[in-house]
């Protein structure tokens, strides 16, 4: 391969890790700060020298942030894309929009805004997603300000009594539209804010004084998933009952930081019932790719940096336990091994040094078809030593590469511009959500140079092309 | 005892953070008699610590130390950071006294509360502390009635030092870590080491409340990272995993090695000396100082040794070069009963040099002000000439 072709495949792979496992928030090593101008580098980089390939990005699993980052981006050098790219670019754009959460669409707006973006490119894709929206009254309740920013800045034409709501609220004295009309009713009348989305019950109810159990106890039936299980621990302190979660429906990652935001004692009384939980999400996060992976050894970290930040409160030992459940499923054979922690998964808990090498000797003496290590990379008893029995094992016991070796990492680092790797012989693949690790060891034999930069564009084009097809499937249901 | 032993404690594999590099030490076999916990005052205060009859102590204190005896092999927690209640402040016109008793102070039977490195500077401030043994006349009256007093010097706060505050929060603790050896740019800046890994554990952030010698600071600030010293395994002898395992073996090894050499500055330091301070039942706690020789590193500390002898507790500070100087030019002064000639004779110059000498390592106004103009008049015109 020749040299720009390959220093080409590793930046963007460096920046689809990046765009995977950043999140632009406090790490345990990094600060915040460091994050966001780090990340923001890398995408300006990669925009400017691979416009395309930044594009095709957004059909891979990345985080909602850096889909959110690159549709701003692209919007606001769009005069440098030509018309069949700009084309290309609309439709990708108008499909991931779709896909993100309605709050993070909304920012992007916002942000358009701030930079001064408007035109009439940019005006239609505003529209289009304001358009294909279910419920524009629910909207202009839920996301107020948003809604209205966006309808100034893209002069929309809102349905209905949805523009009365946003800008002229004062004048009627009753709404027809049932949610408009609680929401007005809300601000008077403690019964009617139960009508309305938690968020915005919630700052009406403190305005009432309403006392919190009774509040949770009423709203609960608003409740959407993420905010019903971010709220159990406060749920339990103030014995709201109806907040009570459904574990069989909640997603592989989301399950394991709840269950490891538990004490341990209380994992310990609940073991069945978490355990099945974790493995049920597993199950369906492995769908028909279950058992089909053969003899899988894992080295999980749970060192004391996985106990992650403030703000991203023990997110690696999550990630990892959730990849211990979902390998589980995946594979025929499992075996799961922590550094320092022994017996059930479940109890795991954040101490301790990275002694990787080690235990990855250990791990190989299984002799797996599959070695997966979950860690953040910095293997510091001692230093280097993971790299070193990778390596040895690559070129004295297994040059064949009969067992396939691959690092997942939830952290990235800020310094180098990329999630930290073991070694050079090893694929390291940035991961946030346990859930998507299946489809990202596709991507793994990409950083190691084992594949070549043709096959990197193919590979991109084959996933735009299903995440357009599945997304005209989802928009014409 | 002559020297620090680390016997019992085993060195693992360092960490760096920038400039930092941190060589945890781990205990095969925590010592469960002892144990210690941190006694926080309340910040922003200086201390005045009685240290002996008509002497005073004064520093800014952050934390004591308070060791616990247990019956023999009896199970013991940590007992955590405990809150001290303020004791009756004496007010003065700006800044907050108060006073600590002892620099150690028998809380009751089996307790005994000290103040981390504070005993072990107060023996190096306490040098030769009465001034010269014979009234020689170059000496100023002031010197001979009353010593060197005030003396002072200076460090800094952990806090202060670069980098060092990250460096141990994102330290990850061994489970059986019992210590620490502290390097900033690969000089020795402190070692530490408590009993217990529990109290470890409790005491890992009181790192940062500690002092610094002048060293560590200014190479804290000019070197901005050290190198990670990475493993390299020789892969033509590997041929299977059992090889492999060997010699990972074999590299923990080297590191222990290594790690001899790089803390040989303080472990092969051969005449420190030792004085008792206290006993708590078979444990003691002393201090030490170093023989001042201005071509090694010279650290001062003090230890808590069982009657085995074996290092129970440690805790070190570097001196700085300048901080060294003044010791071996106090000792060397005490040995010759503080005859300016014979002292001259005995560091290889003349009178007039160690007068000058003495003068600029800050010890000046111990020497009448005609001899010391009388060396600068000496040294200008040969100066000149």
């Amino acid at each position: 391969m020749p040299t720009a072709q390959q220093v080409a495949c590793e930046d963007v792979v460096m920046f689809v890790n990046a765009a995977i496992a950043s999140t632009a928030q406090r790490e345990f090593r990094d600060e915040a700060g460091a994050q966001r101008m780090s990340l923001g580098f890398l995408h300006e980089y990669v925009l400017g020298n691979y416009r395309e390939l930044y594009a095709a990005t957004l059909a891979l699993d990345i985080n909602h942030l850096n889909a959110a980052m690159i549709v701003t981006n692209l919007l606001r050098h769009a005069s440098a894309a030509g018309d069949t790219q700009r084309a290309k670019e609309g439709k990708l754009i108008a499909a991931a929009l779709r896909g993100m959460p309605p709050q993070r669409v909304y920012g992007v707006f916002g942000e358009l805004r701030r930079l001064g973006v408007n035109n009439r490119r940019c005006r239609a894709i505003v529209r289009d997603w304001v358009a294909g929206r279910p419920d524009p009254a629910f909207d202009a309740v839920k996301y107020r300000r948003s809604l209205s920013v966006a309808a100034r800045h893209a002069h929309l034409s809102l349905p209905g009594e949805v523009g009365t709501a946003l800008f002229d609220w004062r004048r009627p004295k009753r709404y027809d539209t049932p949610i408009l009309e609680s929401w007005r009713r809300a601000h008077y009348e403690q019964k009617a804010l139960y009508e309305l989305p938690y968020t915005v019950a919630e700052g009406l109810a403190a305005r009432h004084g309403i006392d919190r159990a009774r509040f949770l106890n009423g709203i609960a039936p608003r409740l959407t998933d993420l905010e019903r299980i971010r709220l159990q621990s406060s749920a339990a302190r103030h014995q709201a009952g109806a907040v009570a979660i459904d574990l069989a429906t909640a997603p592989l990652t989301r399950l394991a930081v709840y269950v490891l935001s538990l004490p341990r004692p209380q994992r310990a009384a609940r073991r069945d019932e978490l355990t099945a939980a974790l493995r049920s999400a597993a199950a369906r996060a492995a769908r028909r790719r279950a058992g089909t992976w053969g003899r899988v050894v894992a080295v999980l970290d749970d060192s004391y940096s996985s106990a992650g930040s403030a703000v991203k409160r023990r997110r690696p030992l999550a990630v990892a336990l959730a990849a211990h459940y979902l390998l589980e499923a995946l594979s025929a054979e499992y075996t799961g091994m922590w550094l320092t922690h022994r017996g059930d998964p479940l109890l795991v808990h954040p101490v301790g040094t990275t002694g990787l090498g080690a235990r990855i000797v250990d791990a190989l003496e299984h002799r797996p078809d599959r070695l997966v290590i979950v860690s953040d990379g910095w293997d510091n008893a001692p230093v280097g030593q993971a790299a070193e029995v990778l390596r040895v094992w690559n070129t004295r016991l297994d040059p064949a590469g009969r067992t396939s070796i691959v690092h997942l990492n939830p952290v990235y680092d800020s310094d180098s511009f990329a999630v930290r790797r073991l070694g050079p012989q090893v694929a390291t693949v940035g991961v946030r959500d346990a859930e998507d690790v299946a489809a990202l060891v596709e991507l793994a034999r990409f950083p190691t140079g084992r594949a070549g930069f043709d096959a990197l564009r193919t590979h991109l084009a084959d996933r735009v092309e299903r995440f357009l097809a599945e997304d005209t499937q989802a928009g014409t249901q | 005892m002559k020297r620090i032993d680390l016997a019992g404690l085993t060195a693992a594999p360092a960490q760096t953070w920038g400039a930092v590099r941190l060589v945890p030490l781990l205990r095969d076999e925590p010592v469960t008699g002892l144990r210690l916990h941190a006694d926080v005052h309340d910040d922003g205060e200086l201390s005045i610590v009685q240290s002996g009859r008509r002497r005073a102590y004064i520093s800014y204190i952050p934390h004591a130390f308070v060791a616990t005896r247990s019956a023999e092999g009896a199970p013991a927690a940590a007992y955590g950071t405990q809150l001290h209640d303020p004791a009756v402040p004496a007010e003065s016109d700006c800044i907050r006294l108060r006073f600590r008793g002892r620099l150690t102070r028998r809380e009751n039977r089996g307790r005994l509360r000290f103040l981390p490195l504070h005993l072990a500077m107060e023996g190096y401030l306490a040098l030769q502390f009465a001034g010269p043994s014979v009234a020689w006349q170059e000496w100023t009256h002031q010197a001979v009635a009353h010593g060197l007093s005030p003396r002072v010097e200076a460090s800094y706060c952990g806090a202060a030092v670069p980098g060092l505050q990250d460096a141990l929060r994102v330290f990850e603790i061994h489970p059986g870590q019992c210590g620490m050896v502290l390097y900033v740019a690969d000089a020795l800046a402190a070692a530490f080491v408590v009993p217990h890994p529990d109290d470890y554990r409790a005491l890992h952030p009181s790192l940062l409340q500690d002092f610094y010698g002048e060293l560590v600071y200014q190479y804290a600030h000019l070197y901005p990272a050290v190198n990670d010293f990475s493993v390299r395994l020789d892969e033509t002898r590997v041929g299977s995993l059992a090889d492999l395992r060997a010699s990972i073996v074999e590299s923990q090894a080297q590191w222990e090695e290594f790690h001899r050499v790089m803390a040989g500055g303080l472990l092969d330091a051969e005449d420190l000396s030792f004085t008792k301070v206290n006993r708590v039942g078979r444990f003691t706690l002393s201090r030490f100082r170093p023989a001042f020789n201005p071509d090694v590193d010279n650290h001062i500390g003090e230890t808590i040794t069982d009657e085995a002898g074996r290092l129970v507790y440690l805790k070190t500070f570097r001196l700085s070069a300048a901080q060294t100087r003044r010791g071996h030019l106090l000792s060397q002064l005490a040995a010759h009963d503080w005859n300016l000639d014979e002292t001259a004779r005995a560091l290889g110059a003349d009178r007039q040099a160690l007068t000058l000498r003495l003068d600029r390592a800050g010890f000046g106004h111990l020497l009448r002000p005609e001899v010391i103009d009388h060396s600068r008049a000496k040294a200008r015109a040969a100066s000149r000439r």
